[in-house]
């Protein structure tokens, strides 16, 4: 058998079933593992070691008794830290946070609690989630297991850095702007932003309540699936949770991707993308085609203004959302003679400069005088990329486009440019913008630096079966993500 | 007020109502809806903004606020949606309050003021849903934020639906708001969303005051008036608003836009800020909440449920009673005095004018003197019934009557124990007020010979001392058709 850390999240319940291990046996297999290499890569905000093994030990009784939660029960996992967990410390990166222990569960968390996932931690992430390199954490640096010396992504960071590194199997992580594919580009990993409505927001802290979505990142196309499955469905606690059923992913994920007909977008094509990135993504196009699909161009020319329109619509909404807090009712708080004045200071002193950037451009786009100008216009904008993606689907079944125009960046490198950093996202922001479904799956190392490359496939609105078809075909044909090559050299 | 100041000012006054609706949950969350209680014992993540939380509209709260609209002649909207209201304090848990903007769920009714005046149509320009903030209770320093030693919060109100009523600026006077006011409370009382208690809160009134010459075609400077507690207040604080605006005006001076806050010991507006600070609210469309298109079929079924208006019930009683205007503001001000009159009409065979008489000149002294309303009364509405048929029937005098009113307002006993007890009952028995009748004529023959003769004024003489001799209880008619035969 492989090292624990390194089996998928399917193979440790495949040797849960068989008995071969534990859940206590991995999950301290994941723990040692954490020991080990966390110092290092500062993926950890707060580790629920006990809490985990404690759970573990539950999961192997249920298993025993022939009670088993779920095919998955005893599988650990790891949380974004923006993730709402009931009695352990969550504080979305943010100092103003600090201490905050949160009275009640998110949808995510308990669903994965329900199917019996033990609990190894919060992971690091941008303040808020308000970043692409996990360099605005309020708390810590999140290394690159790839280099040590560049950042992981952001703002899922933590959750990119843990997976990759062999810490969990698997990690919820949050989508925005590209928070969770971007990463999982530059770590070499599966990441998927679902379906707006896919999966419930409650219990998610909100940065902009338009665009977040929960996701999973893992080393295969299907544990992303499987944990995808573990919590999706409506929730009655998230009136935007979309009603009804949600389709299966696991099962047919296998069925090829003949015939199926995948766009590349012509605006895309060398729009600053690193030249390893585009060798790497046109091979990935090619084998596409080797599988059966046809690749054709589409044109999407409002794609240009994702970024422009994102930057108007998300700060609005977080200068609204993070509004809340003002050290009156949890988190820290720094004394002031008065309410004004103790509000003041303890936003000044608990967010860090990128969040307060936000809000301030949010809370001028929204302004007075400058709603129709900025804001209104931005919704517009939104309005015509969704149109457009809408009528890219009349030709085509999938679009495919790189993750991010670059590899993993250097620790620094971008913190003090902040539109370098804007554009990492300029490939996702518009899939968050149309609230359609999408998948980074990994496209093996660029010849420039080797380090990773992300492929993006854009699915319409609820075809995640499409998306995930198509993107375990590729993996399965690349067979790069499970070998020894695709494992970051620890 | 002189009537100078009457022949040269017009009052412009438009009202801000705000009602808290009466669901069993808040409006975004499964907390309990209620009056008091200790502080933050009905809260949750939700409503008390809690990272992570979502809201999840009522659906009860949004019919609620559509049978108010509808109740009020508004169209309901095809297409609404929330949106959030940005400022901080305190006692909003979420630092904004999610309310509705620029597509609000009601539009464009009116409603029919009654009074003096005759009958006057108030525009209603919206009604609105929102969400109620948590109460703060300033510490030291007159209790005020600014100055206070520390600020506790409650937010069991906070989540609390609340729907605000938005009038025209079509009220010309405090009495015309109150009687706005008192036709709104009856209208939404009859709707049972809410409890629309002034005193508790449920029921809150704002209004724009403003005051300026006749003729002049500009309204003159808005002046937002506070914290009014009770109809008594709002009429009391728009009075005192109307007079300091227009002892301005007289002095020379400009009135500027601000807000003034009622204090109701003194009866005085002070200044609470002007325009200078207005905020910026930031509205924008609330992201956590989807858009919302009430059906038409769910609108109907709304309009089918409404009780009858005040207006349709006014015209009602008019025709059904046939009833004056005064007679029926009086029964219709609120919907409990309306059952009331009913429930006492109903049970009366004759014309439903008597007893409408002895509500209104008897009853309603006995009440006032007690503080009381009329449903609040011991006397039910088939003992007053009662009382009147009894009368009809000769069996007391319309005097006795008001002497039995009296004892059942007191004992809540029916009429004819109380004429029992205090021995009220009418004699109508011929043999033995014939008896009486010889007696006195026998007593009296001076007085009976005129009555022979032709001198008939002086038979009134002889009826008050049968009434004498019989202590009251002789029926008069009786009396006086014997007095008329025997001596005829």
């Amino acid at each position: 058998m492989a090292e624990i850390h390194w089996m998928t999240a399917m193979e440790l319940a495949a040797a849960l079933e068989s008995g071969d291990l534990s859940s206590r046996e991995i999950t301290e297999a994941l723990v040692a593992r954490t020991d080990a290499l966390d110092e290092t890569l500062g993926t950890y905000l707060h580790r629920t070691t006990e809490r985990a093994l404690a759970e573990a030990g539950e999961a192997d009784a249920r298993r025993k008794a022939g009670e088993a939660k779920s095919r998955f029960d005893g599988v650990p996992l790891a949380y974004k830290d923006l993730f709402i967990t009931k009695g352990v410390p969550t504080t979305s990166g943010s100092k103003i946070l600090k201490g905050f222990v949160p009275p009640y569960d998110a949808t995510v968390v308990a669903r994965s609690h329900e199917a019996g996932l033990p609990m190894l931690g919060k992971l690091n992430m941008d303040e808020f989630a308000m970043g692409s390199s996990t360099e605005n954490s309020g708390y810590q640096l999140t290394r690159n297991p790839w280099d040590t010396e560049r950042v992981p992504g952001g703002s899922s960071g933590g959750s990119a850095a843990a997976v990759a590194s062999g810490m969990t199997p698997w990690a919820w992580g949050t989508d925005t702007g590209g928070s969770i594919r971007q990463p999982a580009s530059l770590c070499s990993l599966v990441g998927v932003k679902p379906t707006y409505g896919f999966v419930s927001r409650y219990g998610m802290i909100a940065f902009a309540s338009s665009l977040d979505q929960a996701g999973p990142l893992t080393r295969t196309v299907a544990d992303s699936a499987a944990l995808l499955e573990i919590a999706a469905g409506h929730d009655e606690m998230d009136s935007t949770s979309i009603p009804g059923d949600r389709p299966a992913l696991l099962d047919g994920i296998d069925g090829g991707i003949d015939g199926l007909r995948i766009g590349v977008v012509k605006e895309f094509s060398g729009a600053g993308s690193d030249p390893g990135v585009t060798t790497l993504i046109d091979q990935a196009y090619a084998r596409l085609e080797k599988l059966g699909a046809t690749i054709e161009e589409v044109s999407l020319p409002s794609f240009e203004h994702g970024i422009p329109a994102y930057y108007l619509i998300a700060p609005a909404e977080c200068s609204s959302n993070l509004a809340r807090f003002d050290g009156v009712r949890y988190g820290a708080r720094v004394e002031g003679d008065d309410i004004i004045r103790m509000t003041s200071r303890t936003r000044a002193q608990g967010f860090g400069p990128e969040v307060k950037r936000r809000i301030m451009l949010g809370t001028y786009a929204l302004s007075a005088g400058y709603y129709d100008a900025y804001y209104g216009k931005a919704q517009k904008v939104r309005t015509l990329i969704t149109s457009d993606l809408a009528a890219a689907y009349e030709k085509v079944d999938l679009i495919a486009s790189p993750t991010s125009p670059t590899t993993a960046f250097k620790l620094g490198e971008r913190t003090d440019d902040p539109m370098a950093m804007y554009l990492s996202d300029i490939f996702t922001v518009p899939v968050n913008l149309a609230g359609n479904a999408a998948i980074s799956v990994p496209a093996g190392l660029s010849p420039d630096d080797g380090l990773p490359v992300g492929l993006q496939l854009i699915a319409k609105s609820l075809d995640e079966p499409t998306m995930f078809k198509a993107a375990y075909a590729f993996e399965q044909d690349l067979g790069f993500a499970t070998s020894d090559k695709g494992r970051p050299p620890l | 007020m002189t009537d100078t100041q009457t022949d040269i000012y017009t009052t412009t006054v438009g009202l801000e109502i705000h009602v808290e609706l009466a669901t069993a949950s808040k409006m975004f969350c499964g907390c309990r809806v209620a009056f008091g209680g200790d502080p933050n014992t009905r809260t949750c993540p939700v409503c008390l903004g809690m990272p992570g939380s979502l809201p999840v509209p009522n659906e009860k709260a949004i019919e609620f606020t559509m049978k108010i609209g509808l109740a009020l002649g508004c169209t309901i909207a095809e297409h609404s949606l929330f949106h959030r209201k940005n400022y901080f304090y305190p006692d909003m848990p979420k630092n904004y309050q999610i309310s509705q903007y620029d597509s609000p769920l009601c539009y464009g009714g009116a409603v029919e003021v009654v009074g003096d005046w005759g009958t006057h149509p108030v525009g209603i320009t919206r009604v609105h849903l929102e969400e109620d903030t948590g109460k703060s209770i300033h510490i030291g320093g007159g209790g005020r934020i600014a100055d206070s030693d520390y600020s506790l919060e409650d937010f069991n109100r906070a989540g609390t639906p609340l729907v605000e009523i938005v009038s025209e600026p079509d009220i010309r006077s405090a009495d015309e708001a109150r009687a706005f006011v008192t036709e709104l409370r009856a209208t939404i009382e009859a709707l049972g969303v809410s409890d629309v208690r002034m005193e508790e809160g449920s029921m809150r009134v704002d209004a724009n005051v403003s005051v300026r010459r006749k003729g002049e075609k500009e309204y003159g400077a808005k002046v937002e008036v506070k914290n009014m507690n009770s109809i008594r207040s709002v009429i009391r604080a728009l009075e005192h608003e109307e007079e300091r605006q227009r002892k301005a005006l007289d002095a020379g001076e400009i009135l500027i836009q601000e807000t003034r806050h009622f204090d109701e010991k003194s009866g005085v507006t002070s200044s609470m800020r002007t325009k200078e600070y207005a905020f910026d609210y930031r509205y924008f469309p609330e992201p956590d909440m989807v858009p919302f298109e009430p059906s038409a079929g769910w609108v109907d079924s709304i309009k089918d449920s409404l009780p009858e208006s005040p207006t349709t019930r006014r015209e009602r009683f008019a025709r059904e009673y046939g009833l004056g205007v005064k007679d029926v503001g009086v029964l219709t001000s609120s919907l409990k005095a309306a059952q009331w009159f009913e429930a006492a009409a109903g049970a009366y065979e004759g014309d439903a004018k008597k007893v409408v008489n002895w509500i209104i000149a008897d009853l309603f002294g006995l009440l006032n003197e007690a503080g009381l309303e009329l449903w609040e009364s011991k006397i039910s509405p088939v003992q007053l019934a009662a009382l009147v048929t009894l009368i009809d029937s000769g069996k007391i005098s319309g005097k006795q009557a008001k002497l039995v009113l009296q004892g059942m307002f007191e004992s809540g006993d029916d009429p004819e124990k109380v004429i029992a007890e205090k021995g009220l009952e009418q004699v109508s028995d011929e043999g033995a007020i014939e008896a009486v009748v010889d007696d006195v004529i026998a007593e009296n023959a001076e007085a009976a010979g005129k009555v022979r003769s032709g001198n008939l004024g002086t038979i009134g003489f002889l009826v008050g001392q049968v009434m004498k001799k019989s202590k009251g209880k002789a029926n008069p008619q009786m009396v006086n058709e014997l007095l008329r035969r025997k001596l005829s």
